[in-house]
């Protein structure tokens, strides 16, 4: 494992051409506007690409087609929204034993305006066990998680909102994302009521965005355009997929494996990052993620989001995009927590910038912290 | 007749005995008989041995609320309840979850608490479907 730990970089990233509300946009066009703008944000030719990553209703067989490519390692993992964290580590395999020399980990998804998008999907079991009891939508089943967090560790509607109001004040700070202007916990205590105990700005935004991160060999990576990002370590796990199945709900299961990999294979210790992107499609996300990551004692994540630790200018920020909660969530959020990681580890952002960012936690969930994949990222080897 | 809920499909042959229990009044969970430990939801093999040794035993209807939401926008439009409503994470007396809805209680999270006592009420949705709904325990 030790041999894989900044074996590849990542070497470039970018989003679809514009992301947000983009009703002339289809999903496969966010997926080729991405690929092309995160290769050419590498200093590389569409034509280098070797090796096609993608998870979601585009196999990596249409996205090579639709570039002209005859790539020789494709991936379609498809796990939820963490598959292309997940695909960093299988990216790294095999470019680490050469099956391929230039990967790409692509992101396209109309989720808003539905654009080339086909619904419809095998569903037997929730069709039969959650859907006649009104389930269904990500909201119905996290909120499950949320409830029983709260009475397991007395977590309060109050502490949940701080994390909106956090992630907030980050896209205030991103010319990208979709919600810029100031939020209270007031504001999120009394807006919509969805689904107890989740108001409207508990969850995460509907967007139509494409994303796409570009790896390769740690050697070939310093001839690239930018400064190299290096894959220290990676950790992927699942679950379960029906919620009813998380044995140790509140707590992530997938999320413990995942994390506990990538830390060993990184040599690192909680304590030891300075930049945190971490999957909000809700409020409740983050804060149990870092608690099933072991970043600190269950019921405690809540604690990482009070002002001047996770927000700008704080001891450890978090979500410095402006996460799914206010820069953009497509559907399948996380590939931008890997766009934001690096671009910080390069020192690209600008008024969100983190001062001397070096080493960088990435974790997401797929499903209802059904499934999760975790990145370790440096700008030093 | 328009239904009140979308029915549960598509049923399958290792699920079919659960439905046609809830028909007569009977909620069955399949239990592995090699570790006599009940699960949910039914499969082919046992999820603690890998077996196949699976019988099916009638569960009490007796349980606890793991955990709740109080619905106020529908997610799923074929569900007529009115709203708002409860979707519950039951935890069966046997061990199993299972997720259901809470009925026959004011949808208020002052009221509702994890880990309270409930019990199933069988809702009949029509002559061939039979779902399993819970309230507060008598």
């Amino acid at each position: 494992m030790k041999g894989l730990s900044n074996s590849v970089c990542i070497v470039g990233v970018d989003e679809s051409d514009a992301i947000g509300v983009l009703p002339n946009t289809s999903q496969l066009a966010l997926h080729l506007e991405a690929i092309s703008n995160a290769v050419r944000d590498a200093g590389l030719q569409v034509s280098d690409v070797d090796g096609i990553f993608t998870a979601g209703q585009h196999s990596p067989a249409l996205l090579g087609e639709a570039l002209g490519l005859t790539p020789r390692y494709v991936d379609g993992t498809s796990v939820g929204g963490c598959s292309f964290m997940i695909m960093v580590e299988h990216a790294m395999l095999a470019l680490h034993h050469g099956l391929c020399d230039v990967a790409v980990i692509s992101h396209g998804e109309s989720g808003r305006s539905g654009v080339g998008v086909t619904r419809g999907r095998d569903a037997s079991l929730s069709g039969q066990f959650e859907t006649p009891f009104g389930f269904g939508g990500a909201p119905t089943y996290f909120g499950l998680i949320t409830t029983r967090h709260m009475h397991d560790y007395g977590t309060t509607l109050e502490q949940w909102a701080q994390v909106a109001v956090s992630t907030r004040a980050w896209a205030g700070l991103n010319p990208k994302a979709m919600y810029r202007d100031p939020l209270t916990v007031a504001e999120v205590l009394n807006s919509r009521p969805i689904c107890y105990p989740f108001n409207i700005l508990n969850i995460c935004l509907v967007t139509d965005a494409g994303g796409a991160v570009v790896l390769t060999r740690a050697d070939r990576a310093k001839d690239c355009a930018k400064k190299p990002v290096y894959v220290r370590g990676t950790g992927e796990g699942t679950e379960h997929v029906m919620v009813t199945q998380m044995k140790g709900l509140p707590l992530s299961e997938a999320t413990r494996v995942s994390g506990k990999r990538a830390f060993e294979m990184a040599g690192v210790e909680p304590g030891d990052f300075d930049h945190v992107m971490l999957y909000d499609a809700f409020t409740s996300g983050p804060p149990i993620m870092l608690e099933s990551l072991g970043m600190c004692e269950p019921g405690e994540g809540v604690t990482f989001f009070e002002a001047g630790r996770s927000t700008p200018g704080g001891s450890l920020p978090i979500n410095t995009n402006g996460g799914g909660l206010s820069y953009t969530h497509s559907g399948m959020y996380g590939i931008f927590p890997i766009l934001e990681a690096t671009r910080q580890l390069r020192g690209e952002c600008g008024a969100r910038q983190v001062p001397n960012a070096s080493l960088s936690l990435v974790n997401g969930m797929g499903g209802m912290l059904s499934a999760a994949g975790t990145l370790v990222l440096s700008n030093v080897a | 007749m328009e239904l009140e809920r979308p029915l549960p499909a598509p049923i399958t042959p290792e699920t079919r005995p659960f439905w046609d229990g809830l028909k007569e009044g009977k909620l069955l969970l399949p239990r592995c008989d090699d570790t006599g430990q009940a699960f949910f939801y039914p499969r082919a093999v046992s999820p603690f041995t890998h077996s196949r040794n699976i019988s099916w035993i009638e569960a009490s209807g007796k349980g606890t609320l793991y955990s709740f939401e109080i619905l106020h926008r529908p997610f799923v439009r074929e569900v007529k309840t009115p709203l708002p409503y409860v979707l519950a994470m039951v935890q069966l007396e046997e061990g199993a979850r299972m997720l259901s809805n809470l009925i026959n209680v004011e949808p208020d999270p002052q009221v509702i608490r994890c880990d309270m006592p409930v019990e199933v009420v069988f809702h009949k949705l029509n002559d061939d479907v039979t779902l399993p709904l819970f309230q507060p325990a008598s």
